[in-house]
């Protein structure tokens, strides 16, 4: 048994084991770096423990194409992040890219939509957008033997959206961490960095962990250890819901935005968006608005028991899109925050540890950053 | 192969995968189906192992079947009624019911 609870020195402490700390472990781990996970126990909000499994495109990145640029390069890379997980560890993410649709009920939706996705092609200067939508006939075509509700009079498609188990992806990561020799250490809650010499001192209620480089990778986590380091990001939580059916047939190829069927044949259904602070309960008037809302869509939806519900606590931005920031005042602190964590796994793995390792931050960096925040406010 | 310790309840009449069964007054649907013959009672959705009713008390969903067409009933928590239909359920449902 690895001794969980020695204290230690690492190249780079990560804050957090949900999506976004061990996607960014892998790839330090790779460059041959000493990394550990300081995590917290199972009686915390446990935001990735909540996830749909969407790898989403479409829609992604309102007001910021470097965004839709980010989402677009993680979904291109996820299917060589899966098969490397799968080799390594044997656990097999359900990754699946076989397009997605948002389905939009009657002609105001349609059209909201169509002006959305427009904007969206636009503030891109026109560069390709593979965003397309589709009249009822070929939505039909597209999903043989799914009855649609009469109010479906569209959807937008894109060939880039999958999705994928975000439970096994959890567990397949955090198993690679292991495995590649990262220092799993859980139930030690952060209470503060300090500056100690060239590195940082990393204060756990398990004692002191040292680094010259820390990731704030902590969700809501991040509203508390943030500010004194110079990263005070206005994160808020906003509540989703998501349903699960029981197991069925087969039916639904491809992911349709609030509804998708895992390979083992449970249909979920989501996803709702509340203000409710940091109350993570289900409400139950939210669960029946979903699954009236699927009834509309897939009237045979009806027929199926529903055998789990639960709500999480996303972790949004005011505008939606991550944040992947070094620290002015403390160099070599980082944090990274995003409602995306399992789209954006595999450009975490993949490039964005590579900015914490030392190289040049990736192009699309440029916009991702706080200060954005405080030209919202002086706006 | 599974006997009823008393066989005297009113005879119960009902079909099993298009069979006629008599089944009695009183007792589950998961009970009927044992008594008629051993062996699995489903087949899982994922798979497709054998299973059959185990915990008989409406906790281990091991007993699924489709009774009058709807699919994934918990046999042990449905008593027989005159003239019911139930189908040993093979592997996951349909989304559409049956009948």
């Amino acid at each position: 048994m690895p001794d969980h609870t020695a204290p230690g020195s690492f190249d780079v402490a990560i804050i957090g084991g949900g999506m976004i700390g061990p996607a960014l472990s892998l790839g330090l781990l790779e460059r041959g770096l000493k990394v550990c996970i300081l995590d917290e126990g199972d009686d915390v909000l446990r935001v990735a423990r909540g996830n749909f499994g969407l790898v989403w495109f479409q829609g992604k990145g309102f007001g910021m194409p470097r965004y839709v640029e980010w989402t677009r390069r993680s979904a291109m890379l996820y299917p060589e992040f899966a098969a490397e997980l799968r080799e390594h560890t044997g656990v097999d993410i359900g990754h699946a890219n076989p397009g997605g649709l948002e389905l939009l009920l009657g002609e105001e939706e349609l059209a909201h939509r169509q002006h959305y996705i427009g904007q969206i092609y636009q503030q891109g200067g026109g560069k390709e957008y593979e965003v397309e939508f589709l009249d009822r006939k070929q939505v039909e075509d597209m999903l043989p033997g799914v009855g649609l509700g009469e109010d479906v009079v569209g959807a937008s498609y894109s060939p880039i959206d999958g999705h994928v188990n975000p439970l096994f992806l959890l567990r397949a990561m955090h198993t690679r961490f292991q495995q590649a020799g990262g220092t799993y250490l859980p139930h030690h809650r952060v209470s503060g960095v300090r500056k100690n010499g060239a590195a940082y001192d990393v204060v756990t209620e398990k004692g002191i962990v040292s680094a010259p480089k820390v990731v704030i990778a902590a969700g809501h986590g991040l509203r508390e250890l943030g500010p004194p380091l110079g990263l005070d990001i206005p994160i808020r939580p906003q509540r989703g819901h998501i349903l699960v059916t029981e197991r069925t047939k087969q039916i639904l190829p491809m992911p349709i935005s609030a509804f998708r069927q895992t390979v083992e044949g449970s249909i979920m259904l989501g996803v709702s968006a509340e203000e409710a602070g940091y109350d993570d309960v289900v409400d139950t008037s939210t669960v029946a608005k979903i699954a009236e809302r699927a009834a509309r869509t897939i009237p045979a939806l009806r027929n199926l028991n529903i055998v789990r519900t639960w709500a999480a606590l996303r972790v949004l931005t005011p505008d939606k899109c991550p944040v992947y920031e070094e620290s002015e005042t403390h160099p070599g602190i980082y944090a990274v925050a995003s409602h995306s964590g399992v789209t954006l796994a595999a450009v975490n793995a993949k490039v964005a540890s590579g900015w914490i390792a030392g190289d040049p931050a990736p192009e699309q960096f440029e916009a991702f950053g706080v200060e954005r925040f405080d030209a919202q406010k002086t706006a | 192969m599974l006997r009823r310790r008393h066989n005297d309840g009113k005879v119960v009449k009902i079909t099993i995968d298009g069979e006629a069964v008599d089944a009695r007054a009183g007792e589950s649907v998961a009970a009927a189906v044992l008594a008629h013959a051993s062996g699995a009672t489903r087949t899982t959705p994922v798979s497709g192992a054998p299973r059959a009713p185990y915990c008989l008390m409406g906790v281990c969903f091991e007993c699924l079947m489709e009774i009058d067409g709807e699919p994934n009933r918990q046999g042990c928590m449905v008593r027989v009624e005159e003239g019911m239909t139930v189908r040993r359920q093979q592997g996951a449902r349909d989304m559409e019911r049956a009948s």
